[in-house]
């Protein structure tokens, strides 16, 4: 296998930044208004009757997960329905990959550009909360950094999926039985050392969980010793996850 | 090997299989510099597949494949740089003004931004859009998006412009629009490679058309030639026409018909005489509903080579 990756993807990453510049005002407010839901219900609502977790109020506890999640999502809904309309609707693939551009590179095009969304959504999300002073640590500023790592493999799902699926319709499939249960299985609301064994089994195996485990420290200034295992577990994953999206769009476009 | 300067496309038994279904049967034709060709036959005859393997999308399944002297199956990415390409759906960036796409067009082939912007200013004043330079693409018409696209496609000065049915689903006026811009291209030296089954637009544009049926090719000249060679000048059509009559009317004028088809129940008489045989038969068979004498075209060369007509 020889994969033809050059200078290029930028050109499609720039593609979709150009586009996104049109839209970006209304696609960040509605973006972070959900995030901001999940943290006043569960936070202020639940938390209300949940004792501290960890030492910490509940509102405190979940704030830094909520980050970690709210990038998941963006990017998740980027490299799925997005990527999709692109490829499907409008053809975008199709008039890209006749230019001196490979397949190869739109799909790693694609790839960067979910994360970037991720990053920036979840930074948005990051900056609410340190103004509500959910944050405690200039560690924080690391989050980005974190979350860049973390949305790469969120985008290579995504695109794995959007690689094998025949309709829009099917993402839905993806949401409910990927991407929704690592959103509440994760750590985000609760610590995983509270469910049995085998959930904590599952918990481990998604990227959400090991960035959950990197954000919140990082947003509480607490050191830990386990983050290179997390970091090392989504550059694995990372890495593993490269080119089955690549083999799966080649496969699916120029047969 | 395509040593020849002069040769643009060089096929040599291409063959294009989809899970195992041959979609291209083992084609040759070459392809000159400066001519216009077009691939014409119906929807499934292999036209889009044959060009789709010319840019550079499609990998081919056995033969041979030259394009601009580069073998197309290891210099993919300096062949799509040297050539333009308007597929068939329009693939414009819809959410972006028409400036905007032919700017950004640019870069995937590393114009540097001066060139790009003089560029797009000569183009859009070649497909008159000049004023719709910062519409954005969802509100044009068909025909302005299939402009664009042509635009678009010129951008890197390409050896070779491959157009994929560059007039399918256009009405009339926005149809002669493109095929006028075409004829500028021609005019200006641009090698134009297309796929059409309106034979309209065959005849009218192309230099030399390469008829395609069930992945091969059935013949191959210049509009003219094509129909002298298989036709003959005029044409006419008689209905109806049951087979037994049919071999004895031919029978009676074989001095004057070059050759006959029956399909259905219409009969084609082929000639070069044809005023004479519509003499002869129209005293004689005034029973007969549909009797037309006109002139010979490309859809009579396709329905003598298959049997059948380019549009079903």
């Amino acid at each position: 296998m020889r994969l033809e990756i050059s200078h290029r993807t930028w050109k499609v990453f720039w593609r979709n930044f150009v586009v996104f510049r049109k839209t970006w005002l209304a696609n960040i407010m509605f973006n972070f208004v959900e995030p901001l839901l999940y943290l006043g219900a569960m936070g202020l609502g639940l938390g209300a009757y949940v004792p501290s977790i960890e030492g910490l109020t509940y509102l405190q506890f979940i704030a830094p997960g909520i980050i970690a999640s709210s990038a998941m999502w963006a990017t998740a809904s980027e490299c799925t329905y997005d990527s999709f309309t692109r490829m499907h609707y409008q053809k975008i693939y199709h008039a890209l990959v006749v230019t001196p551009i490979s397949l190869e590179e739109i799909v790693l095009g694609e790839l960067l550009f979910g994360t970037f969304k991720g990053v920036l959504y979840g930074t948005v999300i990051l900056l609410v909360e340190a103004a509500l002073g959910l944050i405690l640590s200039p560690l924080s500023l690391l989050i980005p950094l974190v979350l860049a790592l973390s949305c790469f493999t969120f985008a290579e799902l995504s695109m794995i999926w959007t690689g094998l699926v025949p309709k829009i319709d099917t993402f839905s499939y993806y949401f409910t039985l990927i991407i929704t249960p690592m959103f509440l299985f994760s750590g985000v609301f609760f610590p995983v050392q509270a469910m049995p064994s085998f959930a904590r089994g599952l918990a481990f195996s998604s990227p959400l969980y090991h960035t959950v485990e990197l954000v919140r420290p990082l947003a509480l200034g607490q050191a830990t010793s386990t983050a290179w295992l997390h970091i090392l577990w989504l550059v694995g994953f990372s890495v593993l996850f490269f080119y089955p999206p690549i083999y799966l769009f080649k496969h699916r476009l120029l047969k | 090997m395509g040593v020849y300067p002069d040769i643009v496309v060089e096929a040599k038994n291409l063959v294009k299989s989809y899970n195992g279904i041959p979609a291209v049967k083992g084609i040759n034709f070459v392809i000159r510099a400066r001519e216009c060709v077009g691939f014409l036959g119906p929807n499934g005859a292999g036209k889009s597949t044959t060009v789709k393997m010319i840019y550079c999308f499609l990998p081919i399944t056995a033969g041979e494949l030259y394009v601009l002297g580069l073998d197309a199956r290891r210099h993919q990415r300096s062949i799509k740089s040297q050539v333009g390409v308007v597929a068939q759906e329009d693939n414009l960036d819809p959410e972006l003004t028409v400036k905007e796409n032919l700017l950004l067009y640019a870069s995937y082939f590393d114009l540097p931004g001066r060139v790009a912007q003089q560029r797009a200013e000569e183009l859009m004043n070649f497909i008159d859009l000049k004023d719709k330079a910062s519409t954005p693409v969802e509100e044009l018409s068909g025909g302005m998006k299939r402009r664009l696209a042509i635009a678009r496609a010129l951008l890197n000065n390409p050896k070779l412009l491959i157009l994929d049915e560059p007039t399918t689903g256009l009405d009339p006026e926005a149809r002669r629009l493109i095929w006028e811009k075409l004829c500028q291209l021609k005019e200006r030296g641009v090698t134009l490679l297309l796929t059409t089954h309106y034979m309209e637009e065959a005849a009218y544009l192309c230099d030399r058309i390469l008829i395609m049926d069930e992945g091969q090719i059935l013949a191959e000249g210049s509009p003219g030639e094509l129909v002298n060679k298989y036709i003959g000048k005029e044409v006419i059509e008689l209905a109806p026409v049951q087979e037994a009559q049919a071999e004895k009317l031919v029978a009676a004028l074989a001095s004057k018909v070059l050759g006959y088809q029956l399909v259905g129940e219409t009969l084609f008489l082929y000639s070069n005489n044809g005023r004479s045989i519509w003499q002869d038969i129209s005293g004689r068979h005034r029973y007969l509903r549909h009797q037309i004498l006109r002139p010979a075209t490309l859809e009579d060369v396709f329905l003598k080579l298959t049997g059948r007509g380019l549009t079903k």
